[in-house]
């Protein structure tokens, strides 16, 4: 099969589902000419125009605001937020009226919009460009969250997103954009809250979500050396999440760690040791649930102190293989 | 422009349900028989119904959290309106949102707004479906002169102008935003000014107390915005007779000022012009206050005797399937 980028398949999934539906339409800051900060959006413009790509100036709230409103008169709009930074400033139109105009109107309407943001460090972009607040919006009902982390499951996911009737914050990572993979031509869906289970194991499960997938995946290349048979399971939807595939694999290997980047306190890997534990899978557990994150600091600017703020290949060998010996 | 009988009639109707559902409004809450909180639109009712009034029944509006008036305006069924604020099921919202959600989308109203200046943003995304849609409708926005000082409206006014849209962004100045006066940190000029900085040509303010000026005004607005001459800005200068909320105790003004306004009380500034232009007799006019009071102590009826949401419904509706 064709291999093309993750970049490559967000970018053709948005160009097909505008092809299909003329209520899609892209709004964000410097996707017209430029063709966004990574490029994304590159050739779009010239396809359909200025009237479905439109190039605003710096408003992220502004901008937001105007998608939601766009998607309550049924039209479809995706949103580029240029960095997942910048939702703190988008964050009112999100979190206070997308999320709740459906609920709140008592089902009168709904709010069928996509907010495309990338995340995560590794750039040398430093604080104010390399932050992961996933965990923010899954804490919001009301909203889905997205975080696709190859290029076939960014295409089919980001098509399942665009047609899904509910705002989805849909998660890019930056060092994914340049990744290679198979993915089809045509149009194909993804249904949202179905979790993938990337690498088939038997000793112990990682729980991962976006770059820490890849990272994961690397690290169990590594241990199956050392005769460490590594399950990695990408939730891929984080809300509306899919217990059930979670709950399968730890019963399955009784032995879990989750891995993110975001910052461990308050992240998603809380959330994810609190579903296991309440699950049936409990009683199924070998060792403690394990969590590898985000360092509790900023992301710094420094190649080496950056690099020390997140779990790195090396760090995950060392703390699933730990896992993994350790007997209770 | 001069008025049919008719329209006299109307809009004095719909005078007379606003001044009287946020009257019952009151009087419900004293009585305890609703929680929560509410924001009254008393005195503010001309701005309402002078600006609505140059819609067609598909155009639409989006609002603020003081928008009881604008929900009559826009042609709300009073009883399914009174329902939602007593949170009944059969309310406009099923009870899920209260006075200061109430929406009525198949109405053409996308709803009241519980943060300041939540709408703005919201109605510029509507006026662009409205562009690519090119169904010939415009939309009104409203919003507080609190709201004016917000983030949200400068980057809306911007977006605004950049897409064109047809849209006509109304500030409802009642003077203050809770505590903080309008004047001491702009006049009501000076917000309607920020219509011409922008880029929107047909801003203006008006006298919000009278019908006729906020009707002509916003006419011309929304001629031109249906035209595809893009957005205004409009300020209708009124005052809230009441309080913010249920909490204010009106430290930041003094009676006096209250009852000067009441002078300019736009109920009676408009009977005062049906009389002047023989459009309605006094005893006509008492007749059509009558009527809205009537209407409101039915939709009250309706709203006591409707059902409470079961609690095993809580969850519905959060997503759309």
């Amino acid at each position: 099969m064709r291999e093309i980028t993750y970049l490559e398949a967000v970018r053709e999934a948005m160009t097909q589902e505008m092809e299909r539906d003329s209520r899609v339409f892209l709004i964000g800051e410097d996707i017209g000419v430029y063709g966004g900060a990574f490029q994304v959006s590159y050739g779009m413009l010239e396809k359909f125009g200025h009237e479905r790509i439109l190039d605003t100036p710096i408003t992220e709230l502004g901008l937001t605001g105007a998608a939601v409103g766009a998607a309550l008169i049924g039209m479809r709009p995706i949103a580029e937020i240029m960095f997942m930074d910048f939702t703190t400033l988008a964050s009112e139109q999100l979190v206070n009226q997308a999320a709740k105009l459906r609920f709140m109107f008592g089902g009168q309407s709904s709010v069928p919009m996509v907010l495309r943001t990338p995340a995560g460090s590794g750039t040398g972009a430093a604080e104010h460009h390399s932050q992961s607040f996933e965990n923010w919006f899954v804490h919001v009902p009301g909203l889905k969250v997205v975080m696709p982390t190859t290029p076939y499951d960014v295409k089919g996911l980001l098509i399942s997103s665009i047609r899904d009737n509910n705002p989805v914050v849909f998660i890019e990572h930056k060092l994914l954009y340049k990744t290679k993979g198979e993915v089809p031509e045509e149009m194909y869906e993804i249904p949202l809250g179905k979790a993938d289970i990337k690498r088939e194991g038997k000793d112990l499960t990682i729980i991962a979500t976006g770059i820490m997938v890849q990272k994961s995946l690397a690290a169990a290349e590594k241990l199956i050396k050392e005769g460490i048979d590594i399950e990695v399971l990408d939730p891929r939807t984080l809300r509306p999440l899919d217990t059930e595939s979670i709950v399968k694999s730890v019963k399955k290997t009784g032995k879990v760690l989750i891995v993110h980047e975001a910052v461990k306190t308050g992240g998603f890997g809380g959330e994810l040791a609190g579903v296991i534990a309440e699950s049936e899978a409990f009683g199924y557990l070998d060792a403690p649930i394990l969590r590898l994150a985000g360092r509790e600091v900023p992301i710094p600017y420094n190649r080496d102190l950056e690099k020390a703020a997140v779990p790195q290949v090396e760090d995950i060998v060392q703390k699933a293989r730990e896992l993994a010996n350790l007997k209770v | 422009m001069k008025l049919s009988k008719e329209n006299a009639e109307h809009y004095m109707l719909q005078m007379y349900q606003v001044r009287a559902f946020e009257e019952q409004a009151e009087k419900s809450y004293m009585a305890g028989k609703i929680h929560g909180t509410m924001h009254l639109s008393i005195g503010q009712e001309a701005s309402a119904i002078g600006s609505i009034s140059t819609l067609e029944p598909t155009d639409f509006i989006i609002g603020h959290h003081r928008g009881h008036g604008l929900c009559i305006a826009k042609g709300a069924d009073l009883n399914l309106m009174m329902a939602e604020f007593y949170g009944k099921e059969n309310g406009y919202c099923r009870g899920r949102g209260g006075s200061m959600h109430i929406a009525d989308v198949a109405g053409g109203n996308l709803g009241a707004n519980g943060v300041v200046g939540g709408g703005i943003p919201m109605a510029v995304g509507i006026g662009i479906g409205l562009k690519m849609k090119a169904e010939n409708q415009v939309l009104l926005a409203f919003f507080g002169d609190g709201a004016a000082s917000t983030g949200a409206f400068h980057e809306s006014m911007i977006l605004a102008v950049l897409f064109q849209v047809p849209v006509v962004f109304i500030c409802e100045n009642n003077q203050y935003a809770m505590s903080f006066s309008a004047n001491d940190w702009t006049t009501s000029k000076k917000i309607a000014a920020h219509g011409e900085i922008y880029g929107m040509a047909g801003s203006c303010s008006t006298d919000g107390n009278d019908l006729l000026e906020v009707k002509n005004a916003v006419k011309k607005a929304v001629d031109l915005a249906r035209s595809g001459g893009g957005p205004s800005l409009i300020v209708n200068d009124t005052y809230r007779w009441r309080g913010h909320s249920k909490s204010d105790r009106n430290r930041y003004r003094t009676a006096e000022e209250i009852e000067e306004w009441k002078k300019k009380d736009p109920i009676l500034k408009f009977r005062a012009y049906c009389n002047k232009e023989k459009l309605l007799t006094e005893k006509e006019a008492d007749q059509i206050k009558e009527q809205g009071y009537a209407d409101i102590e039915a939709a009250r009826v309706f709203a006591e005797a409707s059902p409470d949401p079961k609690v095993e419904t809580l969850e519905e509706g959060v997503y759309a399937p």
